[in-house]
């Protein structure tokens, strides 16, 4: 019998293992890259100062500012006053001594490569193909668009990475997603993982590593591909992942950390290798068509919670947590949520604020207003993006429509800064989780791609992007 | 880290499937300095309401939830965020085990290393533990045991180091430094 043929996850994970795992122990696994951020790391940092421990590799930690951050311009850290509550502004002072003291250089406010953890890594070209990557943040998974094995941790594993660059890990099962089919006009990657995600389950990537495969894959560049990944932890999932492609490698090419010179062909190389083989064998295997899909949008709680723009909400089947969840909602089972009132509209967050998917907002904006009884608030994924959109003169298209366009940042996604969605409102949001209160206490949240968003703003209701796309 | 063998507690229900990391603690108290006192915002949405008055109707503020120290709840508990502010809030507030079907892997690995035991029990015992509220159950850590008053008991499963640390109150940072080593050896690989 042939021997069993190896996945993409397979290979990264063997060559990261330092010390294998047994029955007893989990393997000690080693990670190429640590991102951190203001949030997850400060009791991190406090448990290496009592245990007199120092930073093992300064050098693989990327560090930013986002999750508590203002999108309202900050000049010093005396503005931050003004512009943050006491909290998130101590958490950013405290970012910034713990950097300082432990010899970490921290992406702050003076910093044109600030930005949301999971968007820089990319553009900065820190995120690489076999790279194992973690964050004390679930939406790690993010990086798994460039064939990296990247994935969430706790605040007591960040302090593990620091002082060993090292996680005790039990190796995960894997999960294959096959994609077939193209995308139709107005549809897109959000629409892709939402469906992937109502089809699965919230829960139905738990304990595995899903690698999205199948032909629609090649077509797919790779700002849709990291939203595939972003989400990838709303079905549960360890990571997501793509196997890299010349689409990755183009990406890549003369980004200020991506290998230069004779390293770059090497690199090229060596990356061609990780996918995987054609033998290989995965856990679970599930099959989505894309051919048919239509935009999708959340209806409830979580984003398992979730129907094709011009559905009707599924009847609950007799389950508690899904009344409960519509009764939140202020939903009803059998009833469509096109043409229904919203009050703000959110485009931003790690899952779509990248460059193509303002575009993909501009477009729509171009030329319109957004309701008057709408609140839109655009919020770029870093200050590298913001200054491309400038370039393109996509923030003019947005204030002239009547939209907000602000300093890069978490922002509305979990509503720690500052902006937030008032109690009872309704918001479309580009972001990744519709839970209760989310995006601040007692908001609503309906999840969309960036064009649902911009339609839904325009007429201040849920709208289908595909009657504003095309004219 | 204190040892943990074996305990005598009462359960309390909280049926919600899907009860993400944002509902065990809001955003907004993630600012916090320290876990000490974290407890006090622990499932706050539900608790309070938005005036910051005890909402009666929920079940951790009623008094038959008084020192209840085993959550038993829906499937896929703690989905969502890895702050692990959540196991810090669960046992800030006094909880020591939380009994459900099935456990989001972040939320599980981060309530290992806080000696907050996530036990995963079959459908029909779940069911049957959400149907008789506020019973005392044994949690058997060192034989993987959880016991009923009334003679029954089922095996959980817990990984093997986790268990052995939490057995011995030993923490995993120590586990990792020991490896300096095999550590060194591997970056010099690189
Ligand atoms: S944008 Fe939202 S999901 Fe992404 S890292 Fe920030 S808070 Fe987390």
């Amino acid at each position: 019998m042939a021997s069993k043929g190896k996945t993409l996850f397979e290979k990264i994970w063997e060559q990261h293992v330092v010390v294998p795992e047994t029955e007893e122990t989990p393997a000690i696994i080693y990670i190429d890259l640590h991102l951190i951020h203001e949030v997850t790391t400060p009791q991190a940092f406090t448990l290496l100062r009592e245990s007199n421990l120092k930073i093992r590799a300064p050098k693989k930690i990327l560090a930013t500012m986002d999750h508590s951050t203002p999108t309202v311009p900050i000049s010093s850290l005396k503005d931050l006053d003004v512009v943050a509550e006491k909290g998130p502004a101590q958490q950013i002072r405290d970012m910034i001594q713990n950097c300082k003291d432990f010899g970490i250089e921290l992406y702050d406010f003076n910093s044109d490569r600030r930005g949301i953890v999971h968007v820089i890594g990319p553009e900065l070209g820190a995120t690489q193909p076999g790279r194992t990557m973690v964050c004390g943040d679930s939406h790690t998974s993010t990086h798994g668009a460039f064939g990296a094995l990247a994935f969430g941790i706790g605040t007591t594993e960040v302090a593990h990475v620091l002082a060993t660059q090292c996680l005790l890990q039990r190796k995960p099962k894997t999960l294959a997603v096959n994609l077939t089919g193209n995308l139709n006009d107005g549809v897109s990657a959000k629409d892709i993982i939402l469906k992937v995600i109502g089809e699965i389950g919230v829960d139905g990537g738990t304990g595995h590593v899903i690698e999205y495969r199948g032909d629609t894959v090649s077509s797919l560049s790779l700002e849709q591909r990291m939203t595939v990944c972003n989400m990838s932890i709303e079905a549960g999932a360890k990571a997501g992942m793509f196997a890299p492609d010349d689409a990755t490698f183009e990406y890549l090419k003369d980004r200020p950390f991506s290998p230069q010179g004779t390293d770059w062909e090497k690199s090229i190389k060596k990356w061609s290798e990780l996918k995987s083989d054609d033998n290989a064998v995965f856990d679970k295997e599930v099959n989505i068509d894309v051919n048919s899909l239509e935009p999708m949008i959340t209806f409830g709680t979580n984003p398992g919670m979730v129907m094709p723009i011009n559905g009707v909400i599924p009847d609950h089947q007799g389950s508690v947590s899904f009344k409960q969840a519509l009764n939140y909602m202020q939903v009803e089972s059998g009833k469509p949520l096109l043409d229904r009132p919203i009050d703000v509209v959110f485009i931003g967050s790690c899952t779509n604020s990248r460059l193509s998917d303002l575009k993909d907002a501009a477009t729509i904006l171009e030329g319109r207003k957004v309701s008057e009884n709408t609140r839109t608030l655009i919020v770029p994924g870093s200050q590298s993006v913001k200054k491309e959109a400038e370039l393109l003169g996509l923030d003019k298209v947005f204030r002239r429509a009547g939209a907000e366009w602000r300093e890069s940042g978490c922002s509305m996604c979990l509503g720690m800064n500052g902006d937030t969605v008032g109690k009872g409102q309704l918001a479309v949001s580009t972001s990744n989780r519709n839970f209760e209160g989310r995006q601040g206490v007692g908001s609503r949240t309906i999840l969309a791609s960036p064009k649902t968003a911009a339609a839904s703003a325009i007429t201040g209701t849920v709208q289908d992007p595909r009657k504003y796309e095309v004219r | 880290m204190e040892k943990i063998k074996k305990f005598t507690a009462k359960t309390v229900n909280l049926p919600n499937e899907d009860i993400d990391t944002d509902q065990i603690i809001p955003a907004r108290f993630l600012t916090l300095p320290s876990k000490e006192g974290i407890g006090e915002c622990l499932f706050a949405d539900w608790r309070f309401d938005s005036s910051g008055n005890t909402n009666n109707d929920f079940i951790l503020n009623k008094d038959v939830s008084m020192g209840c120290e085993i959550l038993v709840a829906g499937n896929n508990f703690g989905c969502g965020s890895s702050r692990e502010h959540a196991p810090w809030a669960l046992v800030d507030y006094g909880f020591k085990a939380i009994i459900s079907t099935s456990f989001a892997d972040i939320f599980k690995n981060n309530s290992l290393k806080n000696g907050l035991l996530p036990i995963v029990l079959p459908k029909d015992v779940h069911e049957w533990l959400l149907d008789n509220p506020g019973i005392d159950i044994t949690i058997d850590l060192e034989n993987t045991r959880v016991e009923f008053n009334n003679g029954d008991n089922h095996e959980f499963e817990i990984e093997a180091f986790s268990k052995y640390c939490l057995i011995n109150g030993l923490d995993q940072l120590s586990f990792l430094l020991n490896h300096e080593d095999d550590i060194m050896k591997y970056e010099g690989t690189l």
